[in-house]
């Protein structure tokens, strides 16, 4: 049944989506296109001067990283973007907020700021003055969160709404029919099973969890869009939160079954005791890096496809135009791939959360004998 | 390794996002909801019991009824089964005390015909005997009305108690 469900739910994905991927995948390939064909077209006519081809890492590298700017394409080598706002704070010179236009695409530096010549995977402003400055700045990543936070709760409040003005007992409709299904699997699949009865608890962190990766995940997949679920600073802090609820939610049975397993002698103890503590932070740690790599490996495989067809138009034009629709097809099978793995890492980050829970929150099997050995052991003292 | 190392500014960002539509959600959107579907669940559960409970109810009356009719059929024939045994035990009887007080009847008329004929017989006796001796006396008178045959009969009596 599980699997049943696992299925209907990849199914629906797939129905509710293909028709709009195919249109994506078709922009994806014309906005790639369109810059890279145009700096192409640039590059034939220095072609004699600069022997600079497709630098496919750049690209690569420039899409899958955080940016100041949300660059959309080239025009004749001027890049068509939008410029966010920075906002920085110097430990001596307090808070400043500028448009990132300042920097000139990095060609200049602002009020003592720039772009860091030196690093060349990421985007990174530092001070000219060396100090330590912390960058907060809306870069394209946080737009593109704010825009799915945006849509998230119009979605999800319009859908709320819904519930309350029918009341329990109308038939759902609407988009109320495509999210009840998915609410109802993340409850009786992921929440059940792995909380028991205190599933009610943490329906709402599971559900928020959820939607809030799942929606990421597809704006990550638009063609131009940020890629935020593969950053790991924000793997890391969903990561954070889910371990903090497992802290602060684990009752004395879960901790004295860590620090004191019952029933192992005390030589394996001092062995288990701190296998035990470390896996308890490999769980955020695991859980981090698996969204982190699922996604930004996704977003690389995409884009070096695409990129082969430039690859290829730098030996010959005719190899470049001949290799685009092997690298076409391609793209699309990676475009389903990548829909899937955006319901399925959602599902899985979720999952896991709620069976870290779950065993902070497990009350033990064996209550009475535990409390037997307790009571042995006060007797001894 | 760049990609590596989380930048403070997004991470705080998302921590900051995360938890506002984390708490938005939980109060506007989850909570409405999971009771809203929590609700219809119970609904569904309760109207499927009731149905259930319901169908139950309606057999075990039909149940009952059925025992009720086989009850009522049974009494009916045991009673129909009782009226007729008591029909003919009735007549039964009837015959028997009929053919009793017949036979006494009977017993009764046959000893009065036999007293009335013993009664008439004695009656027809009496007036034979009394007949006959009138005859005798008649017969007796004529023979012994001389002397001499006097003495003859009264010789032939004494000469019988003389034999004897």
């Amino acid at each position: 049944m599980r699997s049943g469900r696992l299925f209907s739910l990849l199914a629906l994905t797939f129905a509710l989506s293909s028709a709009p991927v195919f249109t994506y995948a078709q922009h994806e390939e014309n906005h790639e296109a369109a810059p890279v064909a145009v700096a192409e077209a640039a590059h034939e006519g220095h072609h004699e001067e600069k022997k600079e081809g497709f630098n496919a890492s750049e690209v690569i590298f420039g899409h899958i990283g955080d940016s100041h700017y949300w660059h959309f394409f080239d025009v004749n080598e001027h890049p068509v973007s939008l410029s966010l706002p920075v906002i920085i704070y110097h430990p001596e010179k307090g808070l400043e907020v500028f448009s990132a236009s300042k920097f000139h695409h990095g060609h200049e530096s602002y009020n003592g700021y720039m772009i860091d010549p030196n690093s060349k995977m990421k985007e990174k402003i530092i001070s000219e003055d060396g100090a330590k400055i912390i960058d907060f700045s809306i870069t394209k990543n946080v737009l593109s969160m704010i825009i799915s936070v945006v849509l998230l709760l119009t979605i999800m409040l319009n859908v709320a709404k819904k519930y309350k003005k029918n009341g329990a007992m109308v038939a759902p409709s609407g988009f109320q029919n495509a999210l009840e299904p998915v609410i109802t699997f993340v409850r009786d699949e992921v929440a059940k099973p792995n909380l028991g009865n205190k599933y009610m608890r943490f329906m709402p962190l599971l559900l928020t969890v959820f939607f809030f990766i799942w929606i990421n995940n597809l704006l990550g997949l638009l063609p131009g869009g940020a890629n935020f679920t593969g950053n790991i600073s924000v793997t890391a802090c969903l990561a954070i939160i889910s371990f903090l609820v497992m802290v602060f939610s684990g009752n004395k049975h879960f901790w004295s079954h860590l620090f004191n397993p019952p029933g192992v002698p005390f030589g394996v103890k001092l062995l288990l005791v701190p296998i035990e503590v470390i896996s308890l932070f490999i769980k955020p740690i695991a859980l981090m890096i698996r969204l982190f790599a699922n996604i930004l490996a996704g977003h690389i495989v995409i884009l070096s496809v695409i990129s082969m067809i430039f690859i290829f138009a730098g030996l010959s034009k005719v190899a470049g135009w001949g290799f685009a629709p092997v690298s076409m097809a391609f793209t699309i099978f990676m475009f389903f791939l990548e829909l899937l793995v955006a319901a399925i890492q959602a599902f899985i980050f979720t999952n896991l959360t709620a069976v870290f829970v779950g065993q902070a929150v497990e009350e033990g099997h064996g209550h009475d004998e535990h409390h037997a050995d307790g009571h042995a052991e006060a007797a001894h003292h | 390794m760049d990609l590596l190392t989380p930048e403070l500014g997004l991470f705080v960002w998302t921590l900051l996002a995360f938890l506002i539509v984390f708490f938005i959600l939980r109060k506007f959107a989850w909570k409405p909801i999971l009771n809203s579907l929590h609700e219809r669940e119970t609904g569904i559960a309760d109207s499927i019991a009731a149905a259930e409970r319901v169908k139950k109810e309606m057999s075990q009356m039909q149940a009952d009824n059925e025992k009720l009719m086989m009850e009522a059929r049974a009494q009916s024939a045991q009673m129909l089964k009782e009226a007729k045994e008591m029909k003919d035990s009735i007549i039964n009887k009837a015959k028997e005390e009929t053919k009793v007080v017949a036979d006494k009847m009977i017993a009764d008329a046959q000893q009065q015909i036999q007293q009335q004929k013993m009664a008439a017989l004695t009656e027809v006796k009496n007036e034979i005997g009394k007949l006959a001796v009138e005859v005798a006396e008649k017969v007796i008178r004529k023979q012994l009305a001389t002397a001499e045959s006097q003495n003859d009969y009264a010789q032939m009596l004494a000469e019988e108690i003389k034999m004897n």
